[in-house]
């Protein structure tokens, strides 16, 4: 009897609350906030439908004579599950296309391929990279994607001289560990900063960026970037935690120092909620994320706050060549995302070097070391670092609740 | 003592500076965001403390119970037509809406605690176990659940759900309130002062006290101690349903299988700082445990420091006052 009595008086209590709050809603608004007007900012950027393919870029399928031992395995190290798990399974599905059309084509060379899960996490890594640094058939890798995770593993890569191409880790340090063993697939953040403040201050307009960074050491390190290169037009900067989920005492902070756009140094976890709570606090500006926040999780996490959002990505718009769009789609039943296209061209290299008699991973790390030529995205030719020779920096928007390509930035 | 220590750390390093005009020029919004958090943490605390006071355990799976509650709140206004847009819809219809998520959550969570406590709990105390192996139940039958929500949900945050747009409603010290800031403190105080009440003066209530007090001599006096203590787990899990609600209106992508986790442990930590086992210490340790976080976390300049500072001032407080700052335990509180 009780019981019943104290569950209609909480919710007859809550009812009450909620219709205050509601009345309240209906009140006046007084004194709109001026913060975060974003007036003068140019968010209209137009969107790019297409983009050129490099003419004699190699594809996997090769001339169809190769020949290799059937033990031949290239790996793919990195998340498969864990909450950035999308980044991975748009890297492997791209290099899965690959070997697909690889061995469609050779019937003398069938390469296998394993996947080993790292859930993106750096204190998860060894184990799966040491494993596969064990079986001896793997002679490639494509990973790791993380700059975290890269740069607890790229020693055991190197003690076994097992030659591996990141398709995404983006932190610029991780050429610095005199590794011969790693390559670097796309730009890094020494180049993705300065190209996201250019593109912020230049394109939209920006005279007033607030940096808030992450404490993982992509975030980190971009945010380093992108400070230096943003100059007097950063006006404040703030550090958040992996993991967290309420950023009100950031967001205030935004909204007192009259910031018209937000770069968010860090992943789309973190990032979706925070650009989220940010609108809802009533920032007009622009939100701009780097490669780590451009995933369709944003939007979905962010809901209508993502219409804000803008980023910079080392990563070439795959979904703009239309033949590895719809070979991509066909295999996966989805459009390529960030990442495909690098994992693509990736594993693309290493099959050339297969496919021309390289069939340990002496000779494989030796063909990679030594490669000039074009992939579907861009030209790969690396320096004695790891570092390729000419990188590029896309921007992309968020349009009707989609992630498009609005061209080359930076 | 403390300078002694800060000039023997390094000094090239800026990983410490204490940033006062931040703090000043931000004081007041911290302080409106910091108690509308802290009104979550309260409720979720409640149920801690309530169990604490009647058992003595600590009921680890009280975060899942929160996070049932969440899941229950984002089903039902998926199903009721909710998306990552705002809804166009008149007051009326958002507020009963959000009644009935309110209500799908209150008995989502209510239901978990219930089972919680037959599934983990009861089996033992039938077999009068030691008070470690509830310990050790708590902490399974809360991994339990976390993975089998893992199981049927997946790794990611379910997708963004707007109950309403949050619109500014006045102005104090230069800081805008919102509508969503006063329905949450409203609403989260409103409940809080109803469960006290009821456990200050209800039949019921006085039966939860008595337990507390001594479970014995009130069974002597003729109380049933188990429906009391199945009682005390559903009111906590009525409590953690509204936070549930609350905190998916603040968080919308919040709904995630170990969502519970973090925000349980502030919750746990608001009931001890408050006084575990006292409702009126669960409500304070909450709100403080919002604003000391927040004022630390602007004070220091980043978000490594709100945890940080949160603890030390609760190992600080409990060196000055073990039993917490309220202190008296649910069964000798005043009434």
């Amino acid at each position: 009897m009780n019981r019943k009595k104290v569950m209609t008086t909480i919710a007859t209590v809550a009812t009450l609350g909620l219709l205050l709050g509601g009345c309240a809603n209906q009140a006046a608004a007084p004194g709109a906030s001026s913060a975060g007007a974003g007036g003068g900012l140019n968010l209209d950027v137009p969107v790019l439908t297409s983009i050129e393919t490099p003419k004699d870029a190699v594809l996997p399928a090769g001339d169809g004579k190769a020949t290799c031992p059937s033990t031949t395995t290239l790996a793919y190290i990195g998340a498969e599950t864990g909450a950035n798990a999308q980044l991975g399974i748009n890297i492997f599905n791209g290099i899965q296309l690959a070997i697909n059309e690889h061995n469609k084509s050779n019937p003398g060379c069938q390469v296998a391929f394993k996947k080993f899960d790292t859930e993106g996490d750096p204190t998860k890594a060894t184990g799966p990279v040491t494993q596969a640094t064990k079986e001896d058939d793997i002679i490639g890798v494509i990973g790791l994607p993380f700059s975290g995770e890269s740069k607890a593993t790229g020693n055991i890569f190197e003690q076994v001289k097992l030659v591996h191409i990141t398709p995404a880790a983006t932190n610029p340090g991780l050429t610095t560990n005199g590794w011969t063993t790693f390559f670097r697939g796309l730009g890094n953040d020494a180049v993705q900063g300065p190209a996201a403040a250019t593109f912020m201050t230049k394109t939209l307009g920006a005279k007033n960026v607030y940096l808030v960074q992450d404490d993982s050491d992509y975030g980190i390190g971009l945010g380093a970037t992108t400070t230096a290169a943003l100059g007097t037009a950063l006006i404040g900067s703030d550090k958040v935690t992996t993991g967290q989920k309420d950023f009100s005492a950031t967001i205030s902070k935004i909204m007192n120092s009259k910031a018209d756009a937000v770069f968010y140094s860090g992943y789309f976890a973190e990032g979706a909620p925070f650009d989220q709570q940010l609108v809802a606090k009533g920032f007009k500006g622009a939100f701009v994320g780097p490669d780590g926040v451009k995933d369709d999780q944003f939007i979905k996490q962010a809901g209508d706050a993502s219409a804000n959002a803008f980023f910079t990505c080392p990563c070439i718009p795959g979904e703009l060549i239309p033949s590895f769009a719809s070979a991509y789609s066909a295999l996966t039943n989805s459009q390529p995302g960030t990442y495909s296209i690098e994992g693509y061209d990736a594993a693309t290299v290493m099959l050339a070097g297969i496919d021309k008699g390289n069939q340990d991973r002496a000779k494989l790390l030796d063909w990679v070391k030594n490669y000039d030529a074009s992939g579907l995205s861009k030209h790969y030719k690396w320096d004695d670092k790891g570092e390729l020779q000419a990188p590029a920096v896309y921007g992309y928007r968020v349009k009707d609740g989609k992630i498009v390509p609005i061209g080359a930035i930076g | 003592m403390l300078s002694t220590v800060l000039t023997a750390l390094p000094a090239d390093s800026d990983w410490i500076n204490f940033d006062v005009p931040s703090l000043m020029q931000n004081f007041w919004s911290a302080t409106f965001d910091g108690l509308t958090f802290g009104a979550i943490y309260a409720l979720v605390a409640l149920g801690y403390t309530l169990v604490y006071g009647v058992l003595n355990l600590i009921n680890f799976a009280h975060s899942e119970v929160f996070i049932m509650g969440c899941y229950a709140v984002f089903f039902t206004l998926s199903f009721l037509g909710f998306g990552p847009s705002a809804p166009n819809l008149g007051i009326g219809a958002i507020i009963l809406n959000l009644l009935l998520a309110l209500i799908a959550a209150i008995v989502a969570s209510a239901l978990t605690a219930f089972l919680v406590e037959r599934l983990a709990y009861r089996p033992l105390r039938k077999r009068n176990a030691p008070r470690l192996v509830y310990l050790i139940t708590a902490i399974g039958a809360s991994f339990t659940i976390q993975y089998l929500i893992f199981l049927w949900r997946g790794p990611l945050p379910e997708p963004a759900l707007t109950m309403f747009i949050p619109t500014p409603i006045f102005e104090v010290f230069g800081t805008i309130i919102d509508s969503q800031q006063i329905i949450i403190v409203v609403a989260a105080v409103i409940m809080m002062v109803v469960v006290d009440q009821f456990i200050r003066r209800s039949r019921t209530g006085r039966g939860i006290r008595a337990v507390a007090q001594d479970p014995d001599t009130a069974t002597l006096m003729g109380v049933n101690k188990e429906k009391i203590i199945v009682t005390t787990f559903i009111i906590g899990g009525v409590l953690a349903g509204a936070a549930a609600l609350f905190y998916v209106m603040k968080i919308p992508s919040g709904v995630q299988y170990n969502g519970g986790f973090i925000l349980g442990i502030k919750a746990f930590a608001a009931a001890v700082l408050g006084g575990i086992g006292n409702v009126r210490g669960a409500l304070l340790g909450g709100l403080l445990l919002g604003l000391i976080g927040n004022y630390g976390q602007i004070l220091l300049g980043s978000s490594q420091w709100t945890d940080v500072v949160a603890f030390v001032v609760l190992v600080l407080v409990l060196l000055v006052r073990p039993e917490g700052i309220l202190g008296t335990s649910l069964g000798r509180s005043k009434a």
